[in-house]
């Protein structure tokens, strides 16, 4: 049985076309060890939605059980995605074929510009965007943290963008915080950032711009331990979408004390901040108290 | 016949369809779908889709991906 947190409690689930997340975390089924660990991540992280990769079958009769025995689709949303396209057709094609097995018109679309950067190429990118909605699928796109390419891949018609925080399964957390903050300012469908995260912390800041969603794979994947970072992925999810949701205080250069500054016993001294060259005395709140 | 079945070349029977080569490779019909020389090929269709000499068969399934 789920356990009713803050999180959901308080919170608006994420709809994306027909489906309707309570949590905010959406998971890869890539790079785990077997079938088993990649069900106990997913149970854990308490995702919604996974997503999976449209490949040739395996033709050793010898083969194993499918990922699709492994994925509960009662709870699950299954989100195929089109990763090891490079050009439009063939993004086009596997959405094709994913549609044909799952019954669902949801993908993530995904056209990358070549084999070492991974990075999403725009141009065709945007063009496969209008070919599958056309076609009537449901249309996440995974992009560069671009706000003028997220515009259009939404007049486009795409349900959702996911940029990029940093490249695939590189660890390196959300590089451009203020350009993912523009896209989510620019846009009115789901902002979901996708790749890059290295670790819970990355996930939480991602949530605390105020995205809808984070999406990651290899972060718990090829952790040390996978299972205990699903569990650290949702509770960051969680805790970043708390604290966005909340609204964090302003930064300021200076302290504000927490306890009061009044009803201090006799003798206690108050020094004044060092006078620097470029203090502004007048500003100081504080009579100074100089012994 | 002669066909490529995900780039490998393979003998099938006269008279083979989508839908019996599915099943001689011990596939579950609703875990696999199918491009018959690069067009997709509805699962309701496969048990009337003759496959012919030449053929180029794509039989994909969904694998761990992110």
């Amino acid at each position: 049985m789920k356990n009713e947190t803050a999180t959901e409690a308080g919170d608006e689930p994420l709809v994306l076309g027909e489906a309707t997340l309570r949590s905010r975390l959406l998971v890869g089924t890539g790079k785990y060890a077997d079938f088993e660990e990649t069900a106990r991540a997913i149970e854990l992280s308490e995702t919604d939605c996974v997503t999976v990769a449209v490949r040739r079958v395996n033709l050793d009769p010898s083969k194993g059980p499918s990922l699709l025995d492994v994925i509960d689709r009662e709870r699950i949303t299954i989100l195929p995605n089109t990763a090891g396209c490079f050009d439009a057709q063939s993004a086009v094609r596997t959405a094709r074929l994913s549609r044909e097995i799952l019954g669902t018109p949801l993908v993530k679309l995904e056209v990358l510009g070549d084999t070492k950067t991974l990075l999403p190429e725009p141009v065709a990118t945007l063009e496969a965007t209008r070919e599958l909605v056309a076609d009537g699928f449901t249309v996440l796109v995974y992009c560069s943290d671009d706000a003028r390419l997220a515009v259009a891949l939404q007049e486009a018609g795409a349900t959702a963008v996911m940029p990029a925080g940093s490249p695939i399964g590189s660890g390196q957390g959300v590089l451009n915080p203020n350009a993912i903050r523009i896209i989510r300012e620019l846009v009115d469908v789901p902002v979901i950032v996708d790749a890059g995260v290295g670790t819970a912390s990355d996930v939480a800041f991602a949530m605390e711009l105020g995205v809808d969603g984070v999406l990651l794979n290899t972060a718990i994947a090829n952790a040390r331990e996978p299972l205990r970072m699903a569990v650290a992925m949702r509770d960051a999810c969680r805790a970043g979408r708390q604290a966005f949701l909340a609204g964090r205080i302003p930064r300021r250069l200076y302290a504000t004390a927490s306890s009061p500054t009044e009803g201090m016993v006799a003798g206690t001294v108050q020094p004044s901040p060092p006078r620097g060259k470029g203090a502004v005395s007048a500003r100081s709140p504080e009579k100074s108290t100089q012994a | 016949m002669k066909i490529l079945l995900n780039g490998e070349s393979r003998e099938l029977p006269e008279g083979s369809t989508i839908a019996t080569l599915v099943a001689s490779l011990d596939l579950r019909p609703e875990q696999v779908a199918v491009e018959r020389n690069r067009e997709l090929v509805p699962r309701a269709e496969h048990a009337t889709t003759a496959l012919a000499e030449g053929d180029e068969l794509e039989v994909v399934t969904l694998v761990g991906g992110g």
